[in-house]
């Protein structure tokens, strides 16, 4: 199961359980803002090798009809996926 | 078939995490997990990957995962294969991902225990070459001339004075059914082992190196060519250990300049030629070992 | 059930055995190793089916132990001393994760200087770990308290580790009668052990997780509630344990002819038993005197010891520990217990038996005279010597 946002965020006495286990792959907040700079995907150069999404550290790359697409609420800004890219089909384009 | 981008399980394991942007580390646990599948149990110590994931109610793993203390890693394991054997429970992979101080330095006894009883369990040591999370002090797997905060770089000491431990071999030597090493500079390569010993039974060791941006001083989008450098370089190397051998899985054609991979990372641009022609001459020392004693 | 003579620490195998842990994990340290010992014979000789661990090391064993609670396995380990200490880490560990382990303690003396005979510095330096502390008289105690720990532990509202503690050499390896329960007995009196604080392959969990300042007090609160609820739990494990076995226990206390004593000794674990004879011995001379035997020193028996003591005129703690710089940490606790109450009597403590020091019939009976002077003071017995560093009048 691929973790995901939730709209509880259950910090309250009542709402914590009773001892440190709780549903895996609960996330409460997203990474977004770390960003300065976020990967562009220039899907006329993309030809779905794929190879961003097997190094993207953050796992945010995902097939997508036959090219790739990026969560934005994760990504980082890294660059790795732009670094690897062959076809230069990633720019990195500065945050406004 | 072979595992690779377009056969590896689609779902993200480790997602939403808090490291540190290109982080390496991160990328060998999310790689191994998708590798591994749904039915992972993971034990995590106290360390960056821990620190990253597990903050409640932001919690990383989609699998079963469970930070264990620092020098637990390897005991916690085995309890956890056990716990689950016992119960008649066997669709499951007990994996372990623990730093180069969790691995080497703290953890290095459980380890040496696990092995020792070949518990049915994977230990993928994430090697990033010093203590990261508490900001950078040196490890026993921190290589020569490394500064960390530990090891100053000064007029008097250029950083870490000491040789990288060779915890390759120290586990072979415990007569491990399957231990390799890789670097997710070949992501391909470690894939493929973390496939293999997914499906070997007894103790599996896969140390994998990965760089730290925030640690070796080198830009967030340089993880990966860091990673890959070291091995074209011939200060890393890929290899596996399995029936009592040792084999070479890829030789450089010739060895990219050590002084490329060493000046892109801050922790090592104090070097002098001096220092570097140590670094050289090891590393020449280590592949004449290699080539005598791995196919 | 079946009679055999057996040591403390067989009798303490034999009630594990009843309890059919599904993993243990096993490092030898004297005086716990007969413990580990005898399981892995069960083991061998399959009247016990269990995953046999053979760690690296006492941290390993409690780590181990962990990993096997954390996917619903029952599992037990056993310590003393140093491997005690060497496994601090994991203690709270073990208690913040809720995960129900029970582990036996031999009781011994810790470095330096070295010593391997008995005292309780040991489990009493982990007072405030998190775990359920009991401390039995006898090996029969032993053994049944051994088949109880797992169903405390285990009971829905504890969820909590238990260290069962023996006292070293002289419980542990010291032979009695002991009466040994049937399997179907024990079947009977223990459920099968469910949780859902455990990895599983249907529901998966992330465990063992960070906590920053706005929930960490949240989490400790409700684990302080948990070793609370023990007192519920023991009270409830001890009635079954009655109806099935016919042996009964009084939960955190045992009162030994306190009901009118004016004089009580309060202690703990194994010098109990002789502790008991003195008392019987003085009031066959007309002497109302008692003992009030702490069974268990966590969760505390604070309305215990209070509603035992509130008549005395005078009462004292005998023990085999000293937080130094201080005094004994019984004492310390048995205090606190009678302030919170308002009884304002003087208490004094003796602090004995350090490193397996014999403690004799007559210096229990010379502390039940000194009970007639109404003092309070903290006495090193057997040595003459203050707790304040002076000597003592008359040693």
């Amino acid at each position: 199961m691929k973790p995901y946002l939730r709209d509880k965020v259950p910090t309250s006495f009542e709402e914590i359980p009773d001892n440190t286990a709780y549903e895996a792959g609960y996330l409460v907040t997203k990474n977004a803002g770390w960003r300065n700079v976020r990967p562009v995907i220039d899907t006329t150069r993309c030809i779905g090798c794929l190879n961003c999404y097997l190094y993207c550290p953050d796992g945010v790359i995902f097939e997508k009809d036959g090219k790739v697409s990026i969560d934005y609420d994760f990504c980082k800004g890294c660059g790795i996926c732009s670094r690897i890219c062959k076809l230069g089909a990633i720019r990195m384009e500065a945050e406004k | 078939m072979a595992v690779s981008a377009k056969t590896l399980d689609k779902t993200e394991y480790f997602y939403g995490h808090k490291a540190c942007a290109g982080c390496g580390g991160s990328l060998a646990v999310r790689v191994a997990l998708k590798v591994l599948g749904q039915n992972a149990v993971a034990v995590i110590p106290a360390g960056c990957m821990s620190a990253v994931g597990f903050n409640y109610p932001q919690l990383c793993f989609g699998n079963n995962a469970i930070i264990s203390t620092f020098a637990g890693t390897a005991s916690m394991l085995t309890g956890v294969e056990a716990g689950l054997r016992a119960q008649g429970i066997t669709d499951f992979h007990a994996v372990g991902f623990a730093g180069d101080g969790g691995t080497a330095d703290i953890g290095l006894q459980a380890l040496s225990g696990a092995i020792d009883r070949n518990d049915d369990i994977l230990y993928i040591c994430y090697d990033n070459e010093a203590y990261m999370n508490t900001g950078i002090q040196k490890s026993s797997l921190t290589p020569f001339g490394a500064k960390t905060t530990t090891t100053p770089a000064g007029k008097n000491i250029h950083g870490n004075l000491k040789q990288k431990k060779n915890m390759f071999e120290i586990v072979a030597a415990h007569g491990i059914p399957y231990a390799a090493t890789a670097s997710v500079g070949y992501i391909n390569d470690f894939m493929r082992k973390v496939e293999k010993a997914k499906n070997i039974k007894g103790t599996k060791y896969i140390h994998v190196l990965a760089p730290c941006p925030t640690g070796w001083g080198i830009k967030t989008d340089e993880t990966v060519e860091s990673a890959k450098e070291v091995v074209d370089c011939g200060l890393w190397y890929l290899a596996e250990f399995e029936n009592g051998e040792f084999t070479l899985n890829h030789r450089p054609k010739e060895f990219t300049p050590v002084e490329n991979y060493l000046k892109t990372q801050s922790r090592f641009r104090h070097l002098t030629e001096e220092d570097i022609e140590i670094i050289k001459r090891s590393r020449d020392a280590k592949w004449e070992y290699i080539n005598k004693n791995f196919n | 059930m079946a009679k055999q003579v057996l040591s403390g620490n067989e009798a303490f195998a034999y009630g594990v055995r009843l309890a059919r842990p599904q993993v243990v994990s096993a490092y030898p340290i004297t005086p716990q190793t007969i413990v580990v010992e005898k399981l892995s014979e069960f083991v061998e000789d399959g009247s016990l089916k269990s995953e046999f661990i053979h760690v690296e090391s006492e941290h390993s064993a409690l780590s181990c132990a962990m990993g096997a609670s954390s996917v619903g396995a029952r599992a037990f380990t056993a310590t003393s001393s140093q491997g005690l200490l060497y496994m601090a880490e994991c203690l709270p560990y073990a208690a913040g994760g809720r995960f129900p382990i029970v582990m036996m303690n031999a009781n011994r003396s810790t470095a330096l200087p070295w010593n391997i005979y008995g005292d309780q510095r040991d489990s009493l330096s982990q007072l405030d770990s998190g775990w359920i502390q009991a401390y039995a008289e006898n090996a029969q105690e032993a053994l049944d308290l051994a088949l109880m720990s797992f169903y405390i532990a285990e009971h829905k509202k504890v969820s909590t580790p238990f260290m069962a503690n023996l006292d070293g050499f002289i419980l542990t390896h010291t032979y009695e009668v002991v009466d040994i329960p049937t399997q179907e007995q024990a079947d009977e009196f223990l459920p099968k052990f469910e949780t859902e604080n455990k990895m599983s392959l249907t529901e998966p969990k992330n465990l063992g997780f960070s906590a920053g300042p706005d929930t960490n007090i949240f989490f400790k609160y409700k684990e302080h509630v948990g070793i609370l609820n023990a007192k519920e739990a023991i009270d409830e494990a001890e009635r079954k344990f009655e109806k099935i076995f016919g042996r009964s226990y009084t939960g955190l206390t045992e009162s030994y002819k306190t009901e009118d004593a004016e004089y009580i000794l309060v202690t703990l674990g194994s010098i109990s038993g002789l502790v008991k004879e003195i008392v019987d011995k003085l009031r066959e001379k007309g002497e109302k005197v008692g003992l009030l035997r702490i069974r268990y020193m966590r969760p505390f028996p604070n309305e215990e010891i209070a509603k035992a003591l509130k008549n005395a005129k005078s009462a004292a703690v005998l023990e085999k520990d000293i937080s130094f710089g201080n005094e004994g940490a019984v004492y310390t606790n048995v205090n606190s217990a009678l302030q919170k109450a308002g009884i304002n009597i003087p208490v004094s403590n003796y602090i004995g038996g350090l490193g397996g020091r014999n403690i004799s019939a007559e210096e229990i009976e010379s502390i039940f005279d000194d009970l007639k002077t109404e003092e309070s003071a903290v006495r090193f017995i057997g040595i003459g010597g203050e707790a304040d560093g002076s000597q003592r009048k008359n040693a």
